[in-house]
């Protein structure tokens, strides 16, 4: 199909290279360098999409980021559908897959066009008013009505198969924006030899020149200077040029958030490339050179396909080569569209009129659209346009009324004025000032070491904005830490430059109710919503958006938030000031989730820890558990065992003979000092002064508030030396809480903390047998009962290596944990599980760990309390060294609360019908045929089946539990109701016999 | 990201190497038992929470590891001074108007 709005000799890409692509199943040939829009126009195409709300058909408004209406999905795979893509910024490579949104059954006849026709019941308001009642419907009724028919594109139904990149960066000068102004700020700091990174969100720098035929620079047109003077800044070792990137937050302390698009442009990118790169970047100074936007007219049917910003059509022109019409119509309120009209014409391309709502413009750009004798309908308005899927004609009337004349035309061209893109300025939390003379927000208070350049600043003209960038460059250079330039600035010798232009609604926008003039194309907002929404109350702009969702659109209203403002205002009769303006906030564009999560997926989401033994229980059948980031061997089951089985085994075995245990992710902490002890009476309950060397305890530490914090077995190695563990899950807040107390509340103390849960692995050998089993591969140690008993703890040697050996029982077995160097941890469960063997002991996992331990009513913190159990609550009162001055957590057990009767107490429950096992987390009432809501007194915390008591056994919390010993209570399930006796939390050997058996 | 400066490693390092451990100069007494009730809620629940310049504890937890003191606007975000632990409160604030 020949691309028949391509203009020979026009434009800046080579004309050989094709490059072919669909839009909704129909293939099309651009060229190389193309964005899609420019592409689609080349062929004739101005029906992009479907509306929001309305479902009007819609073109292509813009050539840049600030598209509203031109929303594609781009298909590369299954995978690769990626929606709402602009296809003013998508570039166009051979294979391109584009289709349309929001319509069906195909663009042209699409059914949820009646939306338009019914559109007043659609006004502003219509959410929140219309669907307010029955609350019910909203969610099975309403919304996914709502949503069927309304919306943008469909969200990848697959995981994203592309990889991310991230970067940081630092740099002395950050250049955002690459028009004249970036392009010569950056310039001006470069040759001052420090770090700059300048960024442009287009293929290619330039900014307005590419559009801005009339520039010269150097004795260069203006494109080429811009071309020229990247070329420079790549080669100087001190700059960084990034094309395609866009900086989309200014954060705290010049740290600017960008993301560069690698490989969307590439018709086989290949697995190599990322698709995208995050940078973040910590700048000294930023140069904001982020241009303006032009904003479009506000008149009915303002967006019917073929109606175009003046800046666009001329981008198109100069820069791809590509007329939006044969017969175009010009609405202007500012000078710029003159330029726009005088290079159409040239390039053969008929204007049939410009429309300038102003009264005799004047200046250079009129004089010479008269000699090119192009008509010049000044004072004048377009009232309404025809067609439907595509522009053909304008009616023009003077803007204070009377007689009407309608022109056939097949493109209109529209120019309200320019908006300076303060967005990273607001940011950056600068505040906007309000210029009243030329009617625009400008950089007013500077909250970050940032300045603005050209048109952002509201600089008119290109020369004034290159010297001013220029200065700003060099300043920011120099105040950090550059050397003085070399070269000379630019030279601006041609110019173009205008500004003003029009705020608000054009008479065209009507004040009837069923003119469309819109607004926000994004979002469907029209003036008439913006009126309503003064009318109905609303008196801030914050209020009039989110009643109306004007700019709320993904375009973040880049083309309509001023226009919205200034109808705002008119209708409360305030200056603009007054009504406010939003806020803007990052991003600046539609960010991708991939370029956020980047590397932070999967597997690198978050560290796997593992023991020293996980290759061992691998191949030993073990079925492993998430504990935090550990991965924990859950049980080893043997071949035809479920899990049920295995448990049941290992338990028996344990009991029996033996069994072995990787508990090396317990959290160790090495506490050491003359004062080590003293600093133990402070951080635990227990009492720690008299404890011999070469002895263990039970510690219990508390929060300040009087609440368990966490637990563990603690050895005394030498009068200054403690070696402490922890649960697995409180190591690091422990050795954080430690820290604190030492650093900031006893200094004084001389103590010195350190975390060794790395270097020890730790192998507990639980069960009858575990002496012999450990006994031939010992040395230095006597283990005997009364050189080595119950909680105590040893140094000597395992297989040759260094241990650290405690007598210790989380079974309530006989029961050591021999700890060794986390380098010798397999080799010694090797040797051990050799000895063990012998004695048919068995490896278990955490669960029978579990079940052992709750066997013998031993607490896990964490599982039985919750933080709000206190030491009495879980029965432990003994682990209190009742003598201490002064203990983290002993003032605040005795806060009033905390002592008072009727406390949730922990306590044993067993199940009227011994093979029931209850459902941990279930809740605890005393009488179940009360009426719902049942008053809870309690839940169950640990609830396990037990082949050892040949019964199931379970720990809770119960009210006033204590008192309660041998009384039933009842666990209500949905199924039914389970009933249960309460009783002691010791299930298995009550008197502790077997620790020395 | 914010950049604190760390008072003990004497430089300004990004905020990821930083937690908050909440607001500075709550005095534990030296003597806990004989705390009355009112003066335990003071010192264990009662937070000042202000709108504007707050002093706050930081631990440069990935770095030194060292609690230190830290002046910070809350409405800004920006840290005013930081200084080590034990150190009085500043009488005096870059800076700061009031
Ligand atoms: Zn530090």
């Amino acid at each position: 199909m020949a691309a028949s709005y391509r203009i020979s000799g026009a434009g800046r890409f080579s004309h050989a290279k094709v490059a072919k692509f669909s839009f909704d199943g129909r293939p099309y040939a651009g060229i190389e360098g193309d964005t899609l829009a420019s592409a689609l126009l080349a062929n004739g195409v101005h029906l992009a999409g479907r509306s929001f709300k309305y479902h009007r058909p819609r073109g292509i408004l813009s050539a840049g980021a600030e598209e509203p209406n031109a929303l594609v999905e781009i298909r590369r795979d299954a995978a690769r559908r990626t929606p709402n893509v602009r296809a003013t910024v998508q570039e166009l490579y051979d294979g391109l897959e584009a289709a349309s949104q929001n319509r069906w059954p195909s663009l042209s006849f699409d059914v949820g066009a009646v939306n338009d026709a019914f559109s007043p019941l659609f006004s502003a308001g219509f959410y929140y008013k219309t669907f307010m009642w029955p609350k019910t419907a909203w969610k099975s009724l309403y919304e996914p009505k709502i949503r069927a028919a309304a919306g943008l594109g469909v969200a990848p139904d697959q995981p994203d198969p592309d990889h991310y990149a991230a970067r940081f960066a630092h740099c002395e000068v950050l250049v955002l924006g690459g028009g004249a102004a970036g392009l010569a700020a950056a310039l001006a700091a470069a040759e001052t030899g420090v770090r700059v990174i300048v960024v442009d969100e287009q293929a290619d720098f330039g900014g307005a020149l590419r559009f801005e035929a009339g520039a010269r620079i150097d004795g260069q047109d203006g494109w080429t200077w811009a071309q020229g003077v990247v070329a420079r800044l790549k080669a100087m070792d001190n700059v960084r040029v990034l094309n395609r990137t866009t900086a989309f937050g200014y954060y705290a302390q010049n740290f600017i958030g960008l993301v560069e698009r690698v490989s969307d442009h590439l018709a086989a990118p290949g697995r190599d490339l990322p698709r995208e790169r995050l940078w973040q970047i910590r700048a000294k100074k930023v140069v904001l050179a982020t241009g303006a936007i032009e904003r479009h007219m506000v008149f009915a049917d303002n967006d019917r396909p073929g109606i175009m910003l003046v800046s666009a059509a001329r981008t198109y022109l100069n820069h791809y080569g590509v007329a939006v019409g044969r017969n175009v119509g010009i609405y202007t309120a500012n000078d710029s569209a003159y330029a726009a009209a005088l290079d159409l014409k040239k390039a053969g391309v008929n204007v049939a009129a410009i429309v300038d709502l102003r009264d005799n413009p004047s200046g250079e750009l009129v004089d010479q659209a008269r000699a090119a004798n192009i008509e010049i309908h000044d004072g004048r308005a377009v009232v309404r346009v025809g067609g439907k899927l595509r522009v053909n004609s304008m009616t023009v009337q003077k803007r204070t009324g009377g007689g009407e004349r309608t022109l056939p035309i097949d493109a209109l061209l529209m120019s309200a004025g320019w908006t300076p893109s303060v967005h990273l300025f607001s940011q950056s939390r600068g505040k906007v000032a309000f210029n009243d003379e030329v009617k625009r927000f400008l950089p007013g208070t500077y909250a970050q070491d940032c300045v603005s350049v050209g048109a952002c600043n509201g600089t008119d003209g290109l020369a004034a904005s290159v010297d001013e960038a220029y200065a700003a460059g060099a300043k920011a250079a120099k105040e950090a830490g550059g050397k003085a330039a070399k070269s000379a600035k630019p030279k601006v010798e041609a110019s173009e430059g205008w500004s003003r232009g029009m705020l608000g609604a054009a008479p065209g926008a009507g004040p009837g109710t069923t003119v469309k003039a819109f607004v926000d194309f994004q979002n469907d907002v029209t003036a008439k919503d913006i009126r309503q929404a003064v009318h109905e109350g609303m008196r801030s702009i914050e209020h009039v958006k989110r009643f109306t969702t004007n700019g709320m659109a993904t375009d973040q209203g880049k083309t309509s938030n001023m226009h919205g403002l200034a109808i705002a205002a008119e209708e409360l009769g305030k200056p603009i000031p007054q009504v406010g303006l939003t806020t803007f906030r990052a991003p600046y564009t539609p960010v991708t989730f991939g370029s956020i999560a980047n590397h932070a997926r999967g597997a690198l989401f978050d560290p796997t820890r593992r023991t020293t033994t996980h290759g061992w229980a691998e191949k030993h059948g073990a079925v492993f558990e998430d504990v935090g980031q550990w991965k924990r061997a859950w049980y080893f089951a043997k071949a035809g065992e479920d899990m049920h089985a295995a448990v049941n085994r290992e338990c028996v075995t344990v009991r029996k003979t033996a069994g072995l245990f990787d508990a090396s992710t317990l959290g160790k902490i090495e506490v050491v000092g003359p004062d080590a002890a003293t600093f133990m009476e402070l951080m635990y309950t227990n009492p720690w002064q008299k404890l011999a060397p070469g002895r263990c305890r039970y510690g219990l530490m508390l929060r300040e508030d009087g609440f368990i914090y966490d637990d563990g077995v603690v050895g005394r190695l030498a009068e200054d030396r403690f070696h402490v563990t922890t649960t697995t899950g409180g190591a690091a807040r422990v050795m954080n809480q430690m820290e604190d107390y030492l650093q900031t509340e006893f200094p004084q103390l001389k103590v010195w903390l350190t975390s060794i849960s790395e270097q020890w692995a730790v192998v507990a050998v639980q069960g009858p047998n575990s002496r012999k089993i450990i006994e031939p591969l010992v040395e230095g140690i006597d283990l005997s009962d009364e050189a080595f008993p119950h909680m105590s703890v040893r140094e000597g040697k395992i297989c040759g290596v260094p241990t650290r050996l405690f007598r210790m029982s989380f079974s309530g077995e006989r029961g050591f944990e021999v700890n060794v160097p986390a380098d010798y941890g397999e080799a010694v469960w090797e040797a051990l599980w050799a000895e063990g063997q012998k004695h048919g002991a068995c490896a278990y996992g955490t669960e029978t760990m579990h079940v052992l331990r709750a066997e013998k009513g031993y607490i896990i913190v964490g599982q039985d309390t919750d933080g709000t159990v206190t030491v009495n609550d879980a029965g432990i009162d003994w682990a209190i060294g009742k003598k201490k001055a002064d203990f983290v957590g002993m003032r605040g057990m005795m806060r009033p609360d905390l002592v008072a009767p009727g406390r949730k107490q922990l306590v044993g429950l067993k199940t009227k019908d011994p093979n029931v096992v209850l459902e941990e987390g279930a809740q605890i009432v005393a009488d179940p045929s009360q009426p719902i809501p049942m008053k809870m007194i309690g839940h169950v915390t640990s609830s396990y089946w037990s082949e050892n008591c040949g019964r199931s056994i379970a720990l809770g919390l119960v009210a006033g539990g204590r008192e309660k010993m041998g009384q039933t209570l009842y666990v209500p399930m949905p199924d039914r109701v389970i009933e249960v006796e309460v009783s002691g939390t010791v299930f298995f050997d009550e008197k502790g016999e077997r620790l020395n058996g | 990201m914010l950049l604190i400066r760390c008072p003990y490693c004497e430089e300004e390092r990004p905020e990821l190497e930083f937690r908050n451990a909440g607001e500075a100069h709550v005095v534990r007494s030296a003597n806990m038992a004989a705390t009355s009730d009112e003066d335990f809620e003071k010192y264990f629940f009662i937070r000042s929470n202000p709108k504007g310049v707050i002093y706050e504890r930081w631990r440069h937890i990935h770095g030194c590891a060292r609690f230190f003191n830290a002046v910070r606007d809350t409405v800004t975000d920006k840290f005013v001074m930081t200084y080590k632990a034990g150190e009085p409160k500043p009488k005096k604030l870059p800076g700061v108007a009031k």
